[in-house]
């Protein structure tokens, strides 16, 4: 029996953990616990921070002194995790693992292959996506164990023993998600349970608010989680119905994974500056643009806190020993600040402009798909409308979206370190009332009183004890529905590749331990060799029943309502024939209750399973 | 610098030292000497007087304090008095074998590294190091100002990360206040005109800081705490 339930979010640029004492069988309101994680912040120097930066550091064997990368768990650890990786990792960018979270979502690479980091010279030993993610949950697991599970007496406060919920953004796909799993087992986590980012943030603020919550939400609302991190931005709707007397949430929609955060909003201040001190002839090194980038963010945050100031000096400290004659000056002005990130990230725009470019287009991208367009308000409207259009398609719309264009919220609740900013909150309210007024809707509230850095970490944790049936629970599902390719039967015409179909395996909305219909339709195997199937995602078409075949492809696919994951794998077991003797199977998809979706080949009028296999690896 | 170099040396030294330690009539420590040299009417043999040759030269080399105890010795020798040296006093080596170890004094380095890594910490964080060591008359107001702020925050954030500070007396600057019978002298300090017995009426100066919480990292003592900040070299 646990005695804990532990939240974990594992970030793009920030790990945190919370924990809920679940002997204590009260919601903890605004106190909500947080683990310290003791990390290296310097050589030989160990802390105990709230954060833990995402990054990994891979030193060479002379790099730091001997024993000066000890843990409390580990005196021999030969890599660093934390604040000290991100700052040393500065100055060594070569050897410098960071945004591990972007990278086991990216389609594009084998994320099973050490190629970390990217840009990495080859005497170093490189890390795959998925170890890189496995690394830090063992960072936080061990963190964990050495500061609760030391002596005899709290053998029973070992993390493995605990319920852990290991927070996702909601955008990650079936593949993304199996391989979180994956890493968390690696690192020793044995009871998991996958939760969606909004999700939790929504979690933290209702343990925060408590009962008060009734008054702040009623049966009808729509919640708009803006949830913009240091990396990622994601987007999700969840809406209040009234069943039966008793309330009920239920999420209703979640957007596409945009890689745009708040580390983009610094860089993109830094390099405004930069362009001015180059035109004074002033050339900063990395290490020096690096300074520039930090000194933004602290005077974003000056700006945006104090209206009454118009300018906030910047310093940029020299390399060497002298301090004094080797300091540029620069300032960040408010009309910069304003231009660039006000108007560059959250522009005031009508609903009708979409981001610039295509959606994500993985295929083939070897670096980090980072989105095209920094407009997150061209991203937000993008969202909203089309989930609009999916609803008004759909029989069975939780939300009335008729004669709207665009979904309307009611209340919006805010996430991410990049909302401390009240003005880019008070922006982002201004750009949806203004789309909300123009479609005849009522102005849109903010869900106050929301923690923007740990909320996600601390829902997840508070989701735990909502698990065991205390409090409310957001309904929901899968986020998407799931489709494998099936090559049509046609005369085989060079040069031309026959069109394909999609099945639907797995309807939108499936909970969390439940499986789904088994379609009519058959499939060949061949004994004994590898068969894979082309696989498909939209997180649109909501009404699509299993067995239902989407005909034309390609043009779902052009048009952004069906998205290609990575392919599915298996190999059937047995002796591979001279003539490839075909099994007739049947597929079917299951929701597992960790929240991974799992597909499964059933004999043909026999008792054989096997399971496809989520692959990892786009094909080219 | 000097005595760096000298510490460094002293210690490689030491390890050459272990590695003879091995040889089968030593004793613990690594101090080892024929069993003959403990009385000094015996004679020597040419193997005792090598061997003890070959320590003398090396613990002359290494350890200030022999070389020093030798000295007397030595200068004995050379003025032809070897004989007038205290008798039934053993040579010097033997003293320090026979003596029992002294509890083993922290180097200052060891003993005040806590207050080496809060000096490591602010030059990490705010670069006062670097800042203080600097010749201020040589830049202007403006260009100090600058430089100040890079300081100011990095050694404000050590200050706030490690140390909870508040003012002793919570009332403003200027404001009467009274001084109890039974103050406590550290942390109230009476100044002008001083005299009478307490409680006594006056303007408060300065409202003095006091440290409430300290909460100081974990430094492994694998590091050399005279370092405050490593020399940066940059690979091309």
């Amino acid at each position: 029996m646990a005695r804990y339930s532990i939240g974990i979010d594992l970030g793009t640029t920030h790990s945190a953990v919370s924990y809920f004492n679940l002997e204590d069988s009260k919601a903890r309101g605004r106190a909500q616990s947080m683990l310290p994680i003791p990390q290296l912040t310097a050589p030989g120097t160990l802390e105990a921070r709230p954060l833990l930066p995402s990054f990994l550091y891979l030193p060479s064997a002379q790099e730091f002194p001997q024993g000066s990368l000890a843990l409390p768990w580990n005196k021999d650890a030969s890599s660093i995790i934390g604040e000290f990786a991100r700052s040393h990792g500065a100055k060594v960018p070569t050897r410098l693992v960071s945004s591990p979270k972007s990278w086991l979502s990216h389609p594009g690479v084998d994320r099973r292959s050490a190629l970390l980091p990217w840009q990495a010279p080859p005497d170093v030993q490189r890390v795959s996506p998925l170890d890189a993610s496995a690394r830090f949950l063992r960072h936080l697991k061990e963190a964990w164990d050495s500061t609760f599970a030391q002596g005899d007496d709290e053998s029973g406060n070992a993390l493995a023993t605990q319920d852990v919920i290991v927070t996702v953004p909601a955008s990650f796909d079936a593949a993304a998600r199996e391989l979180t799993l994956e890493a968390a087992k690696a690192a020793g986590i044995e009871h998991l349970t996958l939760l969606e980012e909004p999700q939790a943030a929504l979690y933290a603020w209702l343990e925060a608010m408590g009962e008060n919550f009734r008054q702040q939400v009623k049966p009808g609302e729509v919640i708009l989680v803006v949830d913009v991190g240091g990396g990622t931005s994601d987007f999700s709707v969840i809406t209040v119905r009234d069943s039966g007397g008793e309330v009920e949430l239920l999420r209703v929609a979640v957007g596409d994974h945009i890689l745009l955060g708040g580390d983009n909003m610094d860089l993109a201040l830094a390099h405004t500056l930069n362009q001015r001190l180059a035109a004074d002839g002033k050339k900063l090194d990395p290490w020096q643009f690096n300074a520039l980038t930090y000194g933004c963010r602290q005077a974003k945050e000056t700006l945006y806190g104090d209206t009454s100031l118009d300018t906030v000096p910047i310093s940029i400290p020299g390399r060497g020993s002298s301090l004094i004659g080797g300091t540029l000056r620069t300032e960040l002005t408010r009309e910069e600040l304003d231009r660039v990130l006000t108007d560059g990230f959250f522009p005031v725009t009508p609903l009708a402009e979409l981001p610039r470019t295509a959606r994500r287009m993985g295929l083939a991208q070897m670096a980090l798909p980072y989105a095209q367009d920094p407009g997150v308000s061209r991203h937000l409207a993008a969202f909203l409308t089309r989930q609009a259009q999916a609803l008004a398609a759909s029989h069975d719309a939780p939300v009335d979206v008729e004669g709207k264009s665009f979904l309307h919220p009611t209340a919006v609740l805010f996430n991410g370190g990049v909302f401390k900013a009240g003005p880019l909150k008070a922006r982002v309210m201004e750009v949806l009332n203004l789309w909300l007024k123009a479609d005849g809707g009522q102005p849109a509230k903010e869900l106050e009183g929301a923690d923007l850095d740990l909320a996600v970490a601390r829902g997840a944790a508070y989701y735990g004890w909502v698990r065991q049936g205390n409090g409310l629970r957001i309904r929901g599902g899968t986020a998407r529905a799931y489709y494998v390719g099936v090559e049509s039967a046609m005369p085989a015409v060079p040069g031309f590749e026959p069109p394909v179909k999609a099945l639907c395996v797995a309807p939108f909305g499936m909970e969390e331990g439940t499986q789904a219909d088994v379609p009519p339709q058959e499939f060949g195997l061949v004994t004994g060799e590898p068969t894979s199937f082309r696989f498909f995602s939209s997180s649109v078409r909501r009404d699509d029943k299993v067995g239902v075949m989407v005909d034309d492809v390609a043009d779902e696919l052009a048009r952004g309502e069906m998205e290609e994951l990575a392919p599915i794998e298996t190999t059937m077991p047995g002796q591979a024939a001279a003539f490839g003797d075909l099994t007739p199977v049947n597929l079917q998809a299951a929701v597992t209750e960790v929240g991974t979706l799992e597909l499964r080949c059933l004999e043909k009028g026999g008792a054989g399973r096997w399971k496809l296999e989520l692959n990892v690896r786009m094909k080219e | 610098m000097l005595k760096t170099k000298g510490l460094t040396g002293n210690r490689e030294a030491l390890c050459i030292w272990g590695h003879f330690g091995q040889l089968p009539n030593c004793k613990a420590g690594g101090l080892c000497y024929p069993e003959s040299m403990t009385d000094p009417s015996a004679s020597l043999s040419f193997f005792a007087r090598f061997w003890l040759a070959w320590l003398c030269f090396w613990r002359c080399l290494v350890s200030g304090d022999f070389a020093r105890a030798v000295l007397p010795a030595s200068r004995a020798y050379d003025a032809g008095q070897l004989n007038l040296l205290p008798s039934g006093t053993p040579a010097p080596a033997p003293t320090v074998e026979k003596a029992p170890p002294p509890p083993p004094a922290l180097p200052p380095e060891r003993e005040h590294a806590s207050a080496l890594s809060l000096l490591a910490m602010l030059q990490r964080e705010g670069r006062l190091v670097d800042f203080l060591q600097e010749n201020v008359a040589a830049f202007s107001d403006a260009e100090v100002g600058a430089a100040c702020r890079t300081v100011h925050e990095g050694c404000r954030k050590v200050v706030g990360q490690y140390f909870t500070l508040k003012p002793v007396l919570p009332q403003s600057e200027g404001e009467q206040v009274t001084v109890p019978v039974s103050f406590d002298a550290q942390r109230i300090r009476l100044i002008g005109n001083v005299t009478g017995q307490p409680p006594h009426t006056g303007t408060l100066r300065h409202h003095g800081w006091v440290t409430s919480e300290v909460k100081f990292p974990v430094v492994s003592p694998a590091m050399d705490p005279r370092v405050l900040a490593p020399a940066e070299v940059e690979l091309a």
